[in-house]
């Protein structure tokens, strides 16, 4: 039952991409083309709003509901991993329309061929496994 | 009220709830980043036995694979008893431009001349499809974090590894929505 919180959090998640339309092809297509403020809302208020909650976060050392510190470990220093990964993201993000979140959406949205692109989103991670060590980091 | 919901939301409604999502997962004290899953369904299915990149207990990631099925689930909500029919809303300057690669206006929330049975299952449309997913799987591992990871989660901390990687969604999104679709669409 522990898990059943995560349950409701992922199906609001699932909820809000779908209703904000952030799970849709359309919406990623007119947000490369710079052509609505839609997309650059949401995230931009995700950020700002995460932004100010992180920081009081921080400066009231809030804890968790175990009661535990709630941490933000710094993501190891590299420019050639984030920026080659991120392009190659962005290259997948902008064909498919969909981010790994929204493809599940999708599926259980019906729209049931985001499978394909599901299945081979984890085979592309299974790739990423094989090659790690001979890619530059 | 439920006429109301039953619209899409607008982006500012959005924006805070993601907002909100992310803070009640540090509040259950875990991290909002979807693409983790990606690597977690590799180990569950014996991929550790094989790469070392997939030898971890996966079960410690339980929660975030609960998360997935709940992203399913409210999609399927979403579809079923939330949803106005409406096609999403665009720019007319987007249906424009996606008229001139051979798009028609919308009619839902996806392209049928991408996502129908029928196209998905020709050569060239499953090409696509395998290959965008294949893009977004590799480089979501390779930057180590996907929209939720680095764009919220990451941004929100300031961190600047999250801000190269956003950076570089945006080169790789471009490059493929000005240089590669005229080539493969038209």
């Amino acid at each position: 039952m522990k898990l059943l919180k995560f349950l409701l959090v992922g199906m609001i998640f699932g909820i809000v991409m779908a209703k904000s339309e952030a799970m849709s092809w359309y919406r990623i297509q007119e947000m490369f083309r710079f052509q609505a403020f839609h997309m650059y809302g949401i995230i931009g208020t995700a950020v700002t709003l995460g932004v100010l909650g992180v920081l009081l976060i921080k400066k009231y050392s809030i804890r968790d509901f175990d009661g535990n510190p709630i941490l933000f470990p710094p993501k190891e220093k590299s420019v050639w991993r984030y920026l080659l990964g991120g392009i190659i993201f962005g290259l997948g993000w902008a064909l498919s329309g969909s981010c790994p979140g929204p493809m599940v959406v999708n599926i259980g949205y019906g729209f049931y061929t985001l499978t394909i692109v599901f299945f081979f989103a984890i085979v592309g991670t299974y790739l990423y496994g094989i090659v790690k060590n001979k890619l530059p980091h | 009220m439920l006429e109301l919901i039953k619209q899409p939301w607008p982006w500012w409604i959005s924006g805070f709830l993601i907002s909100a999502i992310m803070f009640l997962l540090l509040y259950f004290g875990k991290s909002f980043g979807f693409s983790s899953n990606l690597r977690t369904i590799c180990a569950a299915a014996g991929g550790g036995k094989f790469v070392k990149f997939f030898d971890f207990n996966w079960r410690t990631q339980m929660w975030n694979l609960t998360f997935l099925l709940g992203a399913i689930l409210g999609g399927f909500i979403a579809s079923t008893m939330l949803s106005s029919g409406e096609p999403v809303q665009i720019s007319e300057q987007t249906i424009k431009d996606l008229g001139e690669l051979g798009f028609q206006p919308p009619t839902s929330l996806q392209p049928d001349e991408l996502f129908s049975m029928k196209n998905a299952f020709t050569l060239k449309g499953f090409l696509i499809l395998a290959l965008g997913g294949l893009m977004v799987g590799f480089g979501s591992r390779y930057a180590g974090g996907c929209t939720s990871g680095h764009a919220i989660s990451g941004m929100s901390d300031l961190q600047i590894p999250s801000l190269i990687a956003v950076i570089g969604f945006f080169a790789g999104g471009l490059l493929m929505t000005y240089l590669i679709f005229p080539l493969i669409f038209s």
